[in-house]
């Protein structure tokens, strides 16, 4: 089973994109479950979703403690929220930043894939709409869904604009090992 | 080929009644049943059917709404939670003891006080007694496929009950998974339409109904009330297994047993809570302990022979209860399988309680609570103190 945590702020499609990794998944022939973490979301407020895709019916309706993937959509996140905590040996994090020097990267994430969603959403949308980018540097890094059914839910949801922000994410997120949080090229 | 759709719970809950083409639907909004309603309405204003809304001022007018749709004849559908059950409990009432087959699921969040929007099923546990039909579902194809089951139970000559579908706010209502939506064919051939005679306003051939009732008459009208709830129990087998062969989805009907074969550490868990529990069976069982499972589905009326026929050779039972029963510091499900089982030798039976206001139930705790009951087997424990599960991850 792969468990995702994904980390965004209110408003941001943090929730959307967990359901849209878990459509692709059940279209993969696979099965996937995902719930947003339950309050009262407020707009720009940290809010997180849980995503679990296994070649087995999921079974437990619990959060994420323990996740193989950590995707933080909003790089302010890191002030304010553990965004780690938890994370499983060898996890990837998938991160919308234009450096990852300065990060503190815990011992136990391996992989590390960023994309300067925040520029590339100016770019594309004239405002900043970063969770397409980073679903598609996502999909790229992990390669646990299908690009091409990602990318179908997105257009039904979203439309063609975000079609151009997935790929630019999947096309441009660079990939880096680490280890004991050193980073290797 | 199958027609498989990523929905959460609550939009699993809106296609199972509309498959099942209510006349009249009347719904107030309340967290975390909304969607349902916004689902709904969505399919009625897309024209994919022609249900007739009421957008009432309250949960009390929603329930009386329906009541006077299903004395016209009507098939009748409403969701609500917490809050707003508590709200209509007076219609609600009143809608067992007229007879009225109306469905209602309720998206389970806890009660106040203090302040809650999160799940548990505090809220359809506390008016177990008011005459309703209740059942607990443990995943979003279940809410879909009950959903339309519940018309059918209901709507039975032998039944004429109304029923709630239950599921957990949040984990279901808010989860997102993939579900099998059959085609409106198959429901079509599955689920005849509504045709009232026992109770109808009808100025061609007029009925007192609901008149002032003195008691040997009330009595009398309790004992068939009574009597349906007892037919329902075959009824809800009948269409169990009718479903199961149309649709190649087997429940079990009242109570679903999972790997009870020579089982002698059960647990007894009820909704959403179930799947853990059932991996926690799993591991104990690749241990070689001998464990298993039920899985109280029906909880009105209360499948007690096939409880006592299961837990039989039980060495010891443990009951999770994501819900308190104030005054005898247990919750309730433990009551109604102590109940159940009065009459077997005593048997270690432990009660749990965990999970209220949304907490997680994890796998790590099905896991400490299966221990627990081993152990109280082993000590032959007869007696066992409440044992609250405390989820201490992500704290």
């Amino acid at each position: 089973m792969k468990e995702i945590r994904i980390h965004g702020r209110g408003g941001q499609g943090a929730v959307t994109t967990s359901e849209i990794i878990v459509y692709a998944a059940v279209q993969d022939g696979k099965y996937g479950a995902c719930f947003p973490y339950f309050g009262f979301e407020k707009k720009g407020g940290p809010v997180s979703a849980f995503v679990r895709i296994d070649e087995n019916k999921i079974r437990e309706k619990s959060q994420v403690y323990n996740p193989d993937c950590i995707m933080v959509i909003d790089p302010t996140l890191l002030n304010s929220v553990d965004v780690f905590v938890g994370a499983k040996e060898n996890a990837i994090l998938v991160i919308n930043t234009k450096t990852i020097e300065g990060i503190e990267i815990p011992g136990n994430i391996t992989k590390v894939a960023y994309v300067d969603a925040n520029a590339a959403s100016m770019d594309i949308f004239g405002k900043l709409l970063p969770n397409t980018i980073v679903l598609g540097a996502f999909v790229k890094a992990t390669n646990w869904v299908s690009f091409d059914k990602v990318s179908e839910k997105t257009q039904e949801i979203w439309g063609p604009k975000n079609i151009e922000a997935l790929e630019f994410g999947y096309n441009n997120v660079v990939i880096k090992e680490v280890k004991g949080g050193i980073i290797h090229d | 080929m199958k027609n498989i759709k990523v929905l959460d719970g609550n939009h699993a809950a809106a296609i199972g009644a509309i498959l099942s083409k209510p006349d009249v639907v009347a719904a107030y909004p309340i967290t975390p049943q909304t969607p349902l309603v916004q689902h709904f309405s969505q399919y009625v204003a897309d024209g994919v059917m022609n249900s007739t809304i009421v957008e009432p001022e309250s949960e009390h007018s929603a329930m009386s709404v329906l009541t006077g749709a299903s004395l016209a004849g009507a098939r009748t559908f409403t969701a609500t939670s917490s809050q707003g059950l508590a709200l209509m409990y007076e219609p609600y009432f009143r809608a067992s003891t007229m007879r009225l087959p109306i469905v209602m699921n309720i998206v389970n969040r806890e009660m106040i006080s203090p302040q809650s929007v999160w799940g548990g099923p505090q809220d359809s546990l506390t008016v177990r007694d008011a005459g309703w039909i209740q059942i607990y579902v443990e995943d979003n194809q279940e809410i879909l496929d009950m959903t339309i089951q519940a018309f059918k139970i209901a709507e039975n000559k032998d039944v004429l009950l109304p029923i709630n579908i239950c599921y957990d706010g949040f984990y279901l209502s808010h989860m997102t998974e993939g579900v099998e939506v059959p085609l409106q064919e198959e429901v079509n051939g599955f689920l005849p339409p509504y045709k009232p005679t026992h109770v109808k306003l009808d100025p061609e051939t007029p009925m007192a109904v609901d008149p002032l009732t003195p008691g040997n008459y009330l009595q009398y009208y309790r004992e068939l009330h009574m009597q349906a709830m007892d037919n329902a129990k075959k009824i809800i087998k009948e269409v169990n297994d009718e479903f199961a062969e149309k649709f190649g989805r087997d429940y079990f009907g009242l109570v679903e047993p999972y790997r009870m074969e020579d089982a002698e550490y059960v647990l007894v868990t009820l909704g959403s809570l179930t799947g853990a529990a059932r991996i926690a069976v799993d591991m104990a069982r690749e241990k070689g302990i001998k464990c298993g499972l039920i899985k109280i589905r029906s909880l009105r009326p209360f499948p007690k022979d096939e409880v006592r026929e299961l837990l039989k050779k039980a060495k010891a039972i443990g009951v999770i209860d994501r819900n308190v029963s104030f005054g005898w510091h247990t919750g309730i499900i433990y009551q109604e399988i102590k109940s159940a089982i009065s009459n077997l030798d005593a048997v270690p039976t432990v009660p749990f309680i965990g999970g209220l206001g949304g907490e997680d139930l994890t796998t790590d705790l099905m896991v400490e609570a299966l221990d627990c009951v081993i152990k109280a087997g082993e000590n032959k424990q007869i007696d066992n103190e409440a044992h609250w599960l405390i989820n201490r991850k992500g704290r």
